[in-house]
């Protein structure tokens, strides 16, 4: 399915981009954090396991078990600082 | 509108807003409010400016979301979230909240709520200027645990 990813602060820092359209094969957002991993470079590294990563499908926040969607937005993002 | 948030650039008037909130409504007897402001120094280093990022479309969303959350534990008449973005400086505004409600115990606890809740969850992030260099602030643990007060678990500062 395609998914627009997205990243924030830091991790978009790491990775060079704040966003990007992917096409993956992966149905949960751990399974595709594990595809983006894969690739190696800064994205092993920004979204290695054991490093702090929020994440949010569509807007949402959620966690690693949710089920993607085709069209989806994904993004990633260390823990938030507002207030 | 009873119940707003803004996410702007442009800074605010803390008397305007108070004045816009309770505007008409004669069931007010209390109006709660936090300002949030840049301090000159964090975490042992002076801060000479703050770059504030967030996920335009989700810190909206989710700023709405908990308003709404406060709406059902309080009894509360209206709410305003301001938060800015973009370049600040020490002394400048970057967050308010306020609350109205009949009497102060909830519009006290509601803007409470609403501060702790808005710490952990929404999306922003600060990158501050020191004289050591720019640098990401990190989230406190601390900011958990007050969510947890609620009853809500932050899950903010964790490894994944």
């Amino acid at each position: 399915m395609n998914v627009t990813l997205k990243y924030f602060a830091s991790i978009r820092e790491a990775i060079g981009q704040g966003s990007e359209s992917v096409h993956t094969q992966a149905t949960t957002l751990d399974a595709l954090r594990d595809e983006l991993i894969a690739r190696g470079g800064a994205y092993a590294e920004a979204l290695a396991r054991g490093r702090a990563v929020r994440t949010a499908v569509n807007q949402d926040l959620c966690d690693g078990a949710m089920a993607l969607s085709d069209g989806c937005e994904v993004a990633f993002f260390p823990p938030v600082t507002g207030g | 509108m009873t119940f707003s948030v803004s996410i702007q650039t442009q800074d605010f008037d803390v008397s305007q807003e108070l004045a816009a909130l309770r505007a008409g409504d004669a069931r007010v007897g209390a109006v709660c409010s936090f300002l949030g402001t840049v301090r000159e120094r964090n975490d042992g280093s002076s801060v000479a400016s703050m770059e504030l990022e967030h996920y335009p479309g989700m810190t909206e969303k989710s700023i709405a979301a908990m308003m709404d959350e406060a709406k059902k534990r309080f009894d509360i008449y209206a709410a305003r979230v301001i938060h800015r973005v973009g370049l600040l400086h020490p002394e400048d505004q970057i967050v308010f909240v306020a609350v109205t409600s009949a009497h102060r115990g909830e519009s006290f606890k509601a803007c409470e709520f609403l501060m702790d809740y808005l710490k952990t969850q929404a999306p922003f992030w600060k990158k501050e200027v020191t004289p050591e260099g720019a640098r990401w602030v990190d989230a406190r643990v601390s900011d958990d645990q007050a969510l947890a007060r609620w009853g809500i678990q932050a899950a903010n500062t964790f490894a994944a």
